[in-house]
């Protein structure tokens, strides 16, 4: 049963992988797929919009560039009841630990996005001020550069976070 | 009142009064300070009763090393002028000007948080935008730009080339 | 049992229940907040539903952009101060140039400094857009987020023909702007212009005479015309209780002396007043755009001639954004050497900026926007202050939201319009 793919879409697979691919897409259950389906299907992002970014995100979630296409309009305000946390902005020291701790309570399974060069690597700021990338604190999934990114740029980065999920496979 | 004749003025009084680019800067002593703003707040002509910012200038070599740097407005004239006041490294103290000015509250604070200048008098001083419990003064010029070795609780986040993940 | 019964039926009364209402509770509203405009915290002390008191945290945004600002050249820091307040790049940016050329004691063209005034002013009316949709979304009124960003899509779309970049542009630069508008743009600026007026109508007829709107702002969140002076607060907050302060009127920069507009004032200095100054703020912007159009028809430099100061490219928008026209590129590889050592020598070592300093103030759609530069002669800023007017208006804010209830707060700060990237920098 060939492995099913989005034209169009890379997903990053080198020829070794796809064997091992086609592989556990035969071993993949039903559930499995549905699962991971129907969580890519209306992942609900927790408000985390710090600076710049935050601006555009809302722009993504906003009518010209619409989030609510992939069923993502709903930016949850408690992050107990969201599964994706963008981190729109850049992150400063005294906001690093609340950052840590909005993550620690999202509920399994949950993904991170960073969006903008600031929140990926510290962006221009390399300062004392500034968290030199996320990845430090709360693992990341997707990494979206750009200063903003364009609200396609963060839409492209949440379209290759919902193939990563939809392809996970192992229902946690 | 432009700044040449907002000068004269002012050097009526207190005479370390200069234009630059077009615009007039008094300095004075740092026991005059509370004096010297009351004076420019009530006169009539001058009427300087707008504190628009505080903060202050470092140059490490200089004596006095820190100057305090208050921004005054005169919405009835619409007119400008800058104080400045000289502390040194040694004792960096400067009467805190809340009295006159409300505003100047989170400026104040903001000047102490950058460089360790203490504001006497001031109700609340306290770090504004640092982390309440952060080590050093990171305006001041001896102080590093910071980057990818900050320290902070004990964290240590190595450089971009030798990061695993 | 007849005992249980006895307490039971008893009325609670305000004796018995004064030992219960002895302690106020003290509650955050932590930096991760759906309406707290940012990562703004509020410490409130609450009594019941009302506020007692409330610290406003700030913070959670520094980025040390001042420092880092030091450590660059001088055409360097505009990139950097155009993040500091992230909704108006465009009047960050001019208070750092035009106090940087105070300095070096020159000039934008004629040219320059209108595409600067047109800019500014739709950038004032971007601003206000978000402002809108975002205090609406936090009063309710959740279309009006909606709204106000589709308005706001037309604006980029303008901003990102011309200076490439939807925010943060970096367009205005030491000397003049970056680059001439492109062609057409003129043409959607002008049709931009027929079809906000309409829009903004629309968002009256929506809010305006709305019992809703009307119950959750007006009488809110009261600040007296001294005690805004008291505290510092300039902008739309200040104009709002009366006072008619607007620097392109008091201390005019850039040109705005030659333009016709009205210092919008409302006297009831309540959330509302807020509202309908900012509303008419918009209005007089357009009036200003369309002075700005206008006057565009004259062509003109857009940079200064200066080499010792002028950015020395020609831009122009190509395939990847903004990058050096082809023309230029053939200019500086094949025909002139001097053109690439100088080219070479201003990109990398930059101007240098005789000693001095200067306050230079200008109106960002929160207040008073006032840069403090510091020079010290050599091709790196000695200090840049940015006094950012969200900084200042939130003090007052601990002052309106006392005695009110808990959902005043949010209609309290969302008509101050903080911007946190201003107040952290």
């Amino acid at each position: 049963m060939p492995v099913e793919r989005l034209e169009g879409v890379q997903t990053g697979r080198s020829g070794g992988q796809s064997e091992e691919e086609v592989k556990r897409g035969l071993l993949l259950t039903r559930l499995d797929r549905a699962v991971s389906w129907a969580r890519k299907q209306s992942m609900w992002p927790v408000t985390f919009g710090l600076a710049c970014c935050a601006i555009e995100m809302m722009a993504t979630g906003a009518a010209d560039y619409d989030l609510s296409r992939w069923g993502m309009e709903l930016f949850r305000a408690s992050p107990r009841q969201a599964d994706l946390m963008i981190v729109a902005g850049r992150v400063s020291q005294k906001m690093a630990p609340v950052l840590r701790t909005v993550y620690d309570q999202m509920p399994e399974p949950k993904w991170v996005i960073s969006m903008g060069v600031c929140a990926s690597s510290g962006g221009m700021f390399t300062n004392y001020a500034i968290v030199q990338g996320v990845d430090t604190i709360v693992p990341v999934d997707i990494y979206v550069p750009g200063c903003p990114p364009k609200p396609e740029m963060l839409m492209y980065g949440i379209l290759r976070l919902h193939e990563k999920v939809r392809t996970e496979g192992r229902v946690r | 009142m432009i700044a040449a004749e907002l000068a004269e003025r002012v050097r009526a009084t207190s005479p370390d009064v200069v234009v630059g680019r077009g615009q007039a800067m008094l300095t004075v002593e740092r026991d005059d300070l509370l004096e010297v703003l009351a004076r420019l707040r009530d006169d009539p002509e001058l009427r300087l009763d707008f504190l628009s910012s505080v903060t202050a200038t470092d140059r490490p070599g200089n004596d006095p090393r820190f100057r305090v740097v208050y921004e005054l407005y005169s919405g009835e004239h619409r007119h400008r002028l800058r104080v400045k006041v000289g502390v040194t490294e040694e004792d960096p103290r400067v009467p805190s000007v809340t009295r006159l000015f409300p505003t100047a509250d989170w400026h104040e604070r903001e000047t102490y948080d950058f460089y360790g200048i203490v504001f006497d008098g001031h109700p609340n001083l306290r770090r504004i935008l640092l982390p309440d419990d952060w080590e050093g003064f990171p305006l001041r010029k001896t102080e590093e730009l910071g980057g990818v070795n900050t320290r902070y609780h004990g964290a240590f986040i190595p450089p971009v080339d030798r990061r695993t993940s | 049992m007849s005992d249980l019964g006895a307490r039971a039926s008893a009325e609670p009364t305000a004796d018995s229940t004064a030992e219960l209402r002895q302690e106020t509770m003290i509650i955050n509203m932590g930096p991760q907040h759906p309406s707290t405009h940012g990562v703004l915290r509020l410490l409130l002390e609450l009594d019941g539903e009302t506020v007692v008191s409330c610290a406003p945290i700030v913070g959670y945004l520094h980025t040390g952009i001042e420092k880092n600002v030091e450590y660059r050249t001088w055409q360097q820091g505009v990139a950097f101060v155009t993040r500091a307040d992230y909704l108006s790049p465009f009047f960050n940016e001019l208070a750092y140039c035009l106090a940087a050329e105070k300095l070096l004691g020159i000039e934008a063209p004629p040219r320059a400094q209108l595409l600067r005034v047109l800019f500014c002013e739709m950038n004032r009316i971007a601003s206000h857009l978000v402002w809108l949709a975002t205090s609406g979304m936090e009063l309710g009124a959740i279309s009006m987020m909606l709204y106000g960003f589709r308005e706001r899509e037309t604006i980029l779309d303008i901003f990102e023909a011309a200076t490439g970049l939807r925010m943060n542009h970096a367009y205005i630069r030491i000397g003049g702007v970056v680059m001439d508008l492109p062609d057409g743009a003129t043409g959607r600026i002008g049709d931009f212009l027929e079809t906000m007026s309409g829009r903004i109508d629309e968002y009256e007829r929506l809010l305006t005479k709305n019992p809703i709107w009307i119950q959750r702002n007006a009488g809110v969140g009261v600040l007296p015309a001294d005690d805004a002076l008291a505290f510092g607060v300039t902008g739309p907050s200040l104009r709002a209780s009366g006072v008619a302060r607007d620097v392109r009127r008091d201390e005019p920069y850039a040109g705005y002396e030659a333009f016709e507009f009205d210092v919008v004032t409302r006297d009831d200095a309540d959330c509302f007043a807020r509202y309908a100054v900012r509303i008419e703020e918009m209005r007089q912007s357009l009036r200003i755009v369309e002075q700005c159009l206008e006057r565009l028809r004259e062509p003109g430099p857009v940079m200064v001639e200066d080499p010792k100061v002028g950015w020395p490219a020609r831009l122009e928008v190509g395939p990847d954004g903004i990058g050096n026209a082809p023309s230029y590129i053939t200019h500086i590889m094949e025909e002139s050497m001097e053109a690439l050592i100088h080219h070479f020598k201003m990109v990398t070592e930059g101007i240098s900026v005789p000693a001095g300093e200067v306050y230079v103030p200008v109106e960002s759609p929160r207040g008073e926007l006032g840069f403090y530069v510091v020079a010290d002669g050599s091709n790196r800023p000695s200090k840049v202050k940015i006094r950012d007017p969200s900084f200042v208006n939130l003090q007052a804010v601990p002052e309106m939201v006392q005695g009110g209830l808990v959902a005043d707060t949010i209609a309290v700060i969302a008509s101050i319009d903080p911007v946190m990237g201003g107040v952290d920098r």
